[in-house]
């Protein structure tokens, strides 16, 4: 459980903190040591053309919320069994953990790595993190295009992300199957939402097109602050 | 051999045969366009592999595997989906017509209601893409067993595969948005119960060549 959260909201949890506040880089917000929805910096029209109103009002209100919801009940259980001593139980919730924790972590990013155009969304990046974009990629646009390839290899459910690697301080693009988060050895610097439920509504079963669109809304302001 | 190629099976019923458990906007997209791409896929993957053998280039040919399982494994469990369902009212979703496979269910989970609880429970605990499927272990007349499989990995022989159940978000997001549990109590309306008697009793020989 510890590994999926962040330092502070760790300590967050631990103080069993009674109000609700942002704390780290992903945004997270707690309540009373619960995990809650947090909310949007943007409308949920603001995004597009590139993304409709309704998928991110559905997006954020019902499939973010599940999981932040079937994350605190996992928790609840999981507390039970380290009360009791139930190791079997303990090792039986992973999987939900991994789940629903990894499914709340990853879109409270998703979201901050998304910004209306009016917000500099679609702006392209700068200073360090554009130098090693140009270095390994030769260029924002070929990044791009390997990043919509990878999106578009994965076979089921998942994300694509742009990370460094905590060893060597490189980045690379790495896929993610269902909810599974970005942790251990990488840092997850931009993540892009490849679940049907992401786009279908606008493109159906033209995923191409919105892995296109999404760049438009890209905040790399946000990605610049994670590479930091 | 190798030039053969796959090809869309027509559907057994209407687009809007389905309706109201799955809307015709749903069974177009899911079949022309979703189907359709397993199968060009596959076919793609097919015919790489046919010229990876004809080369002896053993890295392409392990390369591909998991190509064909997808777009193969996407091919097959479409093929047995479309002909487990039928219009909701029809004969075929009587399971009066499934004499057999009644008394294995209700021996095996107490009763069909218990069943289907069972059944639908697994289906909303599945974590990300893939199918559910009621399995007869070994073979024809074998053991009944409440199995997923992840985004198109199908059911392998000797299992044979009764009936299998799409919970892919593309088979009801337009229809349901998140309440996948609305999608999963529908689909009981419109499971085609003298087909699963069929594959239960005689099993599956071909899953392309139902």
């Amino acid at each position: 459980m510890a590994a999926l959260l962040n330092n502070s909201a760790r300590v967050a949890l631990r103080s069993g903190a009674s109000a609700t506040f942002k704390a780290g880089a992903a945004g997270l917000t707690f309540a009373r040591g619960k995990a809650t929805l947090p909310d949007l910096s943007y409308d949920y029209g603001a995004l597009e053309p590139s993304i409709s109103g309704k998928i991110m009002e559905i997006h954020h209100k019902n499939h973010h919320n599940t999981y932040v919801t079937s994350y605190n009940n996992t928790m609840e259980q999981l507390q039970e069994a380290q009360a009791t001593g139930n190791i079997a139980a303990q090792i039986a919730l992973k999987p939900a953990v991994n789940f629903h924790g990894g499914g709340h972590l990853n879109h409270s990013l998703f979201w901050e790595n998304l910004a209306p155009k009016s917000a500099g969304g679609g702006e392209p990046p700068s200073g360090a993190l554009s130098k090693a974009i140009d270095t390994t990629y030769g260029g924002v646009g070929e990044f791009q295009s390997k990043m919509n390839a990878a999106l578009a290899s994965i076979q089921g459910s998942g994300w694509a992300w742009l990370v460094k690697d905590k060893q060597t301080g490189q980045i690379s693009i790495r896929t993610y199957a269902n909810q599974d988060p970005v942790v251990g050895q990488f840092e997850p610097l931009l993540g892009i939402d490849a679940w049907e439920h992401a786009y279908y509504l606008q493109y159906q079963n033209r995923k191409v097109e919105y892995f296109s669109a999404i760049w438009d809304v890209i905040n790399w302001k946000a990605v610049e602050k994670r590479f930091a | 051999m190798s030039s053969q190629t796959h090809t869309l099976p027509p559907l057994p019923y209407a687009y809007d045969a389905l309706e109201p458990i799955i809307s015709k906007q749903i069974m177009e997209l899911h079949h022309q366009k979703h189907h359709q791409t397993y199968i060009n896929n596959l076919n793609a993957a097919l015919s790489a592999q046919a010229s990876a053998t004809a080369s002896n280039d053993v890295p392409t040919l392990i390369a591909l595997q998991q190509k064909l399982r997808f777009n193969g494994g996407g091919h097959i469990n479409h093929s047995l989906f479309w002909k487990n369902l039928a219009p909701p009212g029809t004969p075929g979703n009587d399971i009066g017509g499934a004499p057999t496979l009644r008394d294995a269910i209700i021996s095996r989970w107490g009763s069909y209601e218990a069943f289907v609880n069972a059944f639908s429970a697994e289906l909303l605990g599945l974590q990300g893409s893939g199918w559910g499927w009621l399995v007869s272990k070994g073979g024809a007349k074998g053991r009944l067993e409440i199995v997923t499989t992840k985004d198109q990995d199908p059911v392998n022989g000797p299992d044979v595969p009764v009936f299998g159940i799409d919970m892919w978000e593309h088979a009801y997001y337009l229809q349901y948005l998140n309440n996948k549990a609305g999608y999963v109590e529908g689909i009981w309306k419109i499971i085609h119960w003298a087909e699963a008697e069929k594959r239960y009793i005689a099993g599956v020989e071909n899953p392309l060549k139902l």
